[in-house]
């Protein structure tokens, strides 16, 4: 009995073990339904899995089992950046119990009972779960926008001139008073973050009253929308990048980000934050017209603090990696950089972010009419759909680089791990973009062998990574059975703990 | 160092191997690649009756109501096509100019809104001539179908050549509610033939049928009324009509519809194609692109009455 209670202990009761068993809940979420679409279903794996299964799946419902596996997945993923967010920042021990408690409930409610609803039949008390799910996620967030509360003396930094020097606060962004502009970006994003997903339950429960579930790509060229789907439009574009925003923080804080670059990107965050969010909302209002401007505004200094991450990280990582040369030469750098696929993987990804979602995406939207809208709209469709899963992706790798580092991998299991990943998933990101982008060079008639190639790349990309993921949860798993596996060290660690000096 | 040879030895095959693998997709398409050509039986010159009265329009289930019409059974075939521009040509209806056939249009009323472009009257492109995925050929004086595709559906025709050509007859384009009518009856199925879908009830992508393959050219069009329950060779399909008898309405080809909505350009098409997943075969699914858009996998049939 024992050997259980302490297992569920650190499964449960731990940062790292909330994070390790909310991801492997969307590894297996992610292995198996990604075998219901795309080149498994064309061999006829989807009906082995279906039927192995004993999966009820009607066409027509299609839309809405989706809807439902999107939020399933994308639950977990917001519950594992919470962990890190509550372990990572200084907070009452209260509201640290009570946010992880609820929302580990609340995902596991919404994943088990909504894929339940939606692939097994409909039980309408699994659908009430799966609501109540929801429900504990978004009261977990209200509980964190209150735990984050910046203005709280305990969270800020001495007054300057005091605070200047003691214990580097003056390496931080703050202002004169001490208030950590830091800990108010995470406080932004955590409060629009629950704002933005009332865009997505008020039009949820209208549609969902008369059953009237549809998919955002299906709708795109109509020239009137009503304000329950522009709301939906809005609530899915913020949505992940609020989830992209947090995790730039937490990676951010991990790394230890200071310094001027810090001072710069933190107001730069909260401004993009705010503004880009303010655009979304505004889909559902008059300014309709302008939203997307405003969206643009707000982006821009988003990215850019990313940018600066970037900068001030890779600059540490050169520094750090040649501080026992005198005059490092550039391939020296180079090597620095690269010497460590964990601390490099997260900004580097970050930054081919840009070729595979927002290049494309700032392309797709200047040359929209002359271009794109030229082609069918199953063909922006595709550009549309692909963009967003590359980035879910991408966010998804970028948790999974540092949890490696949370488990503390070292030597050349921590360089395969890292470099697998960093190479696998951007081999099939590059795949996806240029599937998406396919119709700039190519004609439907003779693009068969070019599908082909890109769909084993792709296929070979994603295979290989979950392969990976897979390795690593069995070896979790089999460490859980050791009296003195690595979970016992790691029941009582913190995040915090092991930012980076 | 045996060790070392020997691993290094099977790195080189799976990486000879992945290349192989790499460089066979890449193989060129030959779109003129023999096809196997069967009679279905159906005759592309019938038309069915729908009757006026309600039906369950959309994904949602709307009730709506048309008149009523009549239908062509199957798609516009290239043989019917080739026969319209023969007839347009000689009386100068249509032309032929730099590579493709031109007919005229009588124009949209262009309201200046957001995305909208303006479709004026005039001469637009039917069906470009040049184009390696044409099905129809033409000699300098007479067009025809190339021999092996005669009953299959037109494609490579615009939206202004589909209308072109039922207009031209006296037909016209379905509207979107009348395509779904003729495609669903009076129930609420998603599919043409009932609730589920099998590889057999139509082409569409990665389906198996006897004209794919899916490791070089990839999906090609079958002749209409192909799924019509008859055995070809060995390959089985299944009766895949609608209520109204209507072969193909889920499948082969996108069908352009006839609804010029207000404030936008782009024309609506319904059905799915042989290249696109069995979800975007559901009867409520719709494709749009501009008129001037021209597909292998795009096609259209007429309607007339009301």
């Amino acid at each position: 009995m024992q050997f259980l209670s302490k297992r569920l202990e650190y499964l449960f009761g731990s940062t790292k073990g909330l994070i390790l068993v909310a991801i492997a809940m969307v590894g297996i979420v992610t292995a198996v339904w990604g075998m219901l679409s795309g080149p498994m279903a064309e061999i006829g794996v989807r009906e082995v899995v279906v039927n192995a299964l004993g999966m009820d799946m009607l066409q027509a419902e299609r839309e809405g089992r989706i809807i439902i596996l999107y939020h399933s997945i994308a639950m977990a993923i917001v519950a594992i950046e919470t962990y890190m967010v509550t372990s990572l920042l200084k907070m009452k021990p209260f509201f640290k119990t009570a946010i992880n408690a609820t929302i580990t409930a609340g995902y596991i409610l919404t994943m088990i009972f909504g894929l339940s609803f939606a692939y097994f039949g409909h039980n309408w008390a699994f659908h009430g779960l799966y609501i109540f799910g929801l429900s504990l996620i978004f009261f977990a967030g209200v509980l964190l926008v209150i735990a984050l509360w910046p203005w709280n003396k305990e969270y800020k930094f001495s007054p300057l001139p005091e605070g200047r020097g003691a214990g580097g606060e003056g390496e931080y962004s703050r202002t004169k008073k001490g208030l950590s502009l830091e800990r108010v970006a995470f406080f932004a994003t955590a409060l629009t973050t629950v704002i933005s997903a009332l865009f997505g339950a008020i039009p949820g429960s209208f549609f969902g009253n008369g059953f009237e579930s549809f998919l955002a790509e299906n709708i795109i060229r109509l020239p009137e929308k009503t304000t329950m789907e522009y709301s939906i439009i809005g609530h899915l574009h913020i949505m992940l990048a609020l989830i992209g925003i947090m995790l730039t923080l937490i990676i951010g804080r991990w790394l230890n980000f200071k310094g001027i670059w810090h001072k710069i990107a933190m107001p730069l965050m909260i401004l993009g934050t705010i503004v880009l969010n303010l655009g979304v909302w505004g889909v559902v209002t008059p300014l309709e017209p302008v939203a997307h401007m405003v969206i643009y505004v707000g982006a821009t200094p988003s990215m850019l603090a990313a940018l600066f991450l970037l900068i001030w990280s890779w600059g540490k990582l050169m520094r750090e990696g040649t501080a026992n040369l005198t005059k490092p030469t550039f391939g020296k750098k180079i090597s620095a950089l690269l010497r460590d696929p964990l601390k490099f993987g997260p900004t580097w990804q970050m930054l081919f972010m840009n070729f595979t979602t927002s290049g494309i995406g700032i392309f797709m939207a200047i040359r929209l009419d002359e271009i794109f809208r030229v082609w069918p709209a199953r063909e922006e469709r595709i550009e549309l759909t692909g963009h967003w899963h590359v980035l879910s992706a991408i966010i998804a790798t970028i948790i999974l680089l540092y949890y490696g580092d949370m488990i503390n991998l070292k030597g050349k299991i921590r360089q395969w791990y890292g470099w697998s990943l960093i190479v696998l998933s951007d081999l099939a990101f590059a795949a996806v973009t240029i599937f998406e982008m396919k119709r700039l060079f190519i004609s439907e008639a003779v693009q068969q062998p070019l599908v082909n190639l890109l769909m084993y790349l792709m296929d070979f990309g994603l295979a290989m990574l979950l392969l990976l993921l897979a390795i690593v949860l069995v070896w979790r798993l089999v460490d859980l059975f050791k009296a003195k596996g690595r979970w016992t060290e790691e029941v009582n660690h913190e995040l915090s703990q092991e930012v980076l000096k | 160092m045996r060790n070392v040879f020997l691993t290094l030895r099977r790195r080189s095959v799976l990486a000879l191997g992945l290349v192989a693998v790499l460089l066979a997709s890449c193989a060129p398409v030959d779109l003129y690649a023999p096809i196997s050509t069967f009679e279905t039986g159906v005759d592309p010159n019938t038309w069915a009756q729908v009757p006026e009265g309600e039906f369950y329009f959309g994904q949602h289930e709307d009730i709506a109501s048309t008149a009523a019409y009549e239908i062509m059974v199957t798609d516009v075939t290239v043989t019917q096509y080739a026969d319209f521009l023969n007839a347009a040509l000689a009386d100068g209806s249509v032309k032929v100019v730099d590579g493709e056939i031109q007919g005229y249009y009588p124009g949209d009323e262009f309201r200046g809104v957001k995305h909208e472009e303006e479709i004026a009257a005039g001469d637009w492109a039917f069906i470009p001539l040049d184009d390696p995925s044409q099905r129809i050929q033409f000699d300098g004086s007479a067009f025809s179908a190339q021999p092996d595709y005669t009953n299959h559906p037109m494609t490579m025709v615009s939206w202004f050549g589909a209308w072109g050509y039922c207009d031209y007859y006296g037909y016209r384009l379905p509207s979107e509610m009348e395509w779904e009518k003729a495609a669903r009856g009076t129930d609420e199925r998603p599919f043409p033939w009932g609730e589920e879908i099998a590889r057999e009830n139509a082409n569409f992508y990665a389906s198996r049928d006897p004209f794919e393959d899916m490791g070089s050219y990839g999906s090609r069009t079958s002749p209409v009324g192909f799924y019509n329950g008859q055995k070809y060779g060995d390959y089985q399909t299944l009766d895949s009509t609608s209520p109204y008898g209507l072969y193909d309405m889920a499948g082969n080809v996108w069908q352009w519809t006839g609804d010029v909505y207000e404030g936008m350009h782009y024309r609506f098409l319904r059905g799915g194609s042989k290249d696109t997943y069995d979800m975007d075969l559901r009867l409520w699914v719709s494709n749009n692109a501009t008129p001037m858009y021209v597909s292998p996998g795009v096609g259209f049939r007429c309607v007339q009455g009301q």
